[in-house]
């Protein structure tokens, strides 16, 4: 008995933040939707939409991060060669930037006056400009995303066995086949916990879809746009709690998929 | 389909300039077992990855097999077998995943593959553990599995990294007679790491005692026993003992003094520990030297009696030896 007081007095605290900062808010969300918030949102197309296009960037941003993590973070990993600090000094910097920082830079690059449109200009083409598309923001989803991921990756590469590597080769295997067999099942953990936390990420990121704005219509540009714009409180706390329901969706059959591995 | 090895000015320096191997030839036949012996952090694993071709040999060192040059040849095209201490098995794959792994990325068919690794269970005493995931094993079952894993794609050469290093004694003894069985039903050129000259004793064909990046002597158990190259040999395969005697300086082994009870004998006993076959007798003389013989448990003196100490049996003839000391 006095064990599970003990428990339950160590547990409290946690608890008592978790009750205030988290499930109370949370269920005034999901109540200040009232019937009729969620009557709309159900009811109009354009919330599905901007739902789908919402989850789609997220998932585009975490297939290319993982990607480019992945590639980057093994070798990364795996090579001494002088500049390397410097290296991984530059690729986990916009780990300190907020999301508008970001936005801004996409514009800077693939703006009006980016630089993408500039030379596409002086090549005698048209003026490429995607930074305020979806494209745009999932290139600054990307880039915000790069830093986190690649440090993740790098320290679970880092820890596996070399000898894994080292017996699959002396076994026949080809770097393609060490890569299937070995790296990525090693990582797997690792990966799809980054992978979690990026899709989280890119799903609520909200400064850089506000810096890029104009043609985007992400659902957080949505809420903000229906609470603050036009003070429809009930159906943005109902896209707000919908939202949230479907990244918790998402995450929880990623988490499924990979046997309970992410964190 | 087994090779010889020859290995032709193989040295390995670091990057750091530190050398883990002198540029060495070595020669091992088809079929033969060779053991590496000697300290921690005197090459052993260096060489063999050399062989294995996970490391490159200094410029001008070159590796054959059977006449034909792989120096520059990758691991993944050398068709070795390997065996690590740590068994280094894929924990994503069974049992039998593990097992048919070298015959899966050979492209062995589906139905031939099923066949020799149900054989290879079968031959490791692994039967009906096919399913099993790796993490379910016990180590001596690891460390078959790891052995069924390598030779289940009939590789050119086995190599061995100290296999049994991290298994308690008794199933450590067991499993040294199992492997070694297997090497001689095989006929696969293996080479054979370890520290452990017990180990080294049963196993190898030929051994090979290394120290500080060169071999040392090369030769049967019995000659680095009774005819070691130098004091390092003699020290390192077996106790020894410096006897000064009228001709110099002498090294003997304990098995070879015998003692008799003498109050004029020059050494007193210090102390006498039961080992089971014979009994290990410290002794000390008056100057401070000490001396251990090993008797059989008749009659043993006790400590604090006086012996003469007769030296029964043959001196080591080092080369050390052979020069006053
Ligand atoms: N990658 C490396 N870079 C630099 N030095 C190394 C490297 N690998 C090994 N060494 C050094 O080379 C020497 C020989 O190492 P090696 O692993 O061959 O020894 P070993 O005989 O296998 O020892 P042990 O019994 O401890 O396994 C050691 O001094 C070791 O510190
Ligand atoms: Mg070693």
């Amino acid at each position: 008995m006095p064990d599970r007081l003990r428990a339950a007095l160590l547990i409290a605290p946690a608890l008592a933040v978790f009750l205030a900062f988290f499930l109370v808010p949370l269920g005034q969300l999901a109540v200040a939707g009232g019937a009729g918030g969620y009557t709309t949102i159900l009811t109009e197309p354009r919330y599905w939409r901007s739902l789908a296009s919402t989850l789609l960037v997220a998932a585009g941003t975490t297939a290319i991060t993982l990607a480019i993590a992945t590639a980057v973070g093994l070798f990364l990993a795996r090579t001494r060669f002088p500049g390397r600090g410097t290296l991984l000094a530059l690729l986990t910097l916009p780990l300190a930037f907020p999301g508008v920082v970001v936005g801004y830079l996409v514009i800077m690059l693939a703006g009006r006056q980016g630089l993408v449109a500039n030379i596409s200009l002086a090549l005698g083409g048209d003026r490429i400009v995607f930074a305020y598309s979806l494209s745009g923001l999932l290139l600054g989803y990307v880039y915000f995303s790069i830093p986190r991921t690649l440090l993740t990756v790098m320290a679970a590469a880092e820890k596996l066995d070399p000898r894994l590597e080292e017996a699959a080769r002396s076994l026949g295997a080809s770097s393609f086949g060490v890569l299937r067999d070995v790296l990525l099942p090693g990582l797997a953990p690792a990966l799809t916990a980054a992978g979690a936390i990026c899709f989280a990420t890119a799903t609520g990121a909200f400064g850089t879809a506000f810096a890029l704005a104009s043609r985007i219509d992400v659902l957080p540009m949505v809420i903000y746009t229906e609470f603050t714009l036009q003070a429809n409180l009930a159906v943005a706390a109902a896209l707000s709690f919908l939202l949230g329901l479907a990244t918790w969706a998402v995450l929880a059959l990623a988490r499924g998929a990979s046997g309970g591995a992410a964190a | 389909m087994s090779v010889a090895i020859r290995l032709a000015g193989c040295g390995r320096t670091w990057p750091g300039g530190s050398i883990a191997l002198h540029p060495l030839d070595l020669d091992i036949a088809a079929g033969e077992t060779l053991v590496l012996l000697g300290p921690s952090g005197c090459g052993k694993t260096t060489l063999l990855r050399l062989i294995a071709g996970l490391e490159a040999p200094d410029a001008g060192g070159r590796v054959f097999f059977d006449g034909e040059d792989v120096t520059r040849l990758p691991i993944e095209r050398r068709h070795v077998g390997m065996v690590f201490q740590s068994y280094a098995l894929f924990p994503n794959m069974d049992v039998a995943g593990n097992i048919g792994y070298g015959l899966r990325v050979r492209g062995v068919a589906r139905a031939a593959a099923r066949r020799r690794v149900d054989e290879m269970l079968a031959m490791m005493r692994l039967d009906g553990l096919g399913g099993r995931r790796i993490e379910a094993l016990s180590g001596g079952q690891r460390q078959r599995v790891a052995l069924a894993r390598a030779i289940a794609p009939r590789p050119r050469v086995l190599l061995l990294d100290e296999p049994l290093s991290a298994l308690d004694a008794r199933l450590r003894e067991q499993l040294r007679q199992e492997i070694d069985a297997l090497l001689r039903s095989l006929g696969i050129t293996a080479v054979y790491v370890t520290h452990d000259q017990a180990e080294a004793m049963a196993l190898g064909d030929r051994i090979a005692a290394m120290e500080k990046g060169r071999i040392a002597q090369i030769g049967t158990g019995r000659d680095l026993y009774h005819r070691p190259a130098n004091d390092f040999v003699a020290g390192f395969v077996g106790d020894t003992n410096r006897l000064a005697t009228p001709e110099g300086e002498r090294l003997v082994r304990p098995e070879h003094l015998a003692l008799r009870r003498s109050a004029t004998g020059g050494f007193t006993v210090v102390q006498a520990t039961f080992l089971g076959p014979v009994v290990r007798v410290l002794l000390r003389d008056a100057a401070g030297r000490e001396l251990r013989a090993d008797v059989p448990d008749e009659d043993v003196p006790a400590p604090g009696e006086r012996v003469a100490v007769l030296f029964q049996g043959r001196s080591l003839e080092t080369e050390a030896a052979a020069s006053p000391a």
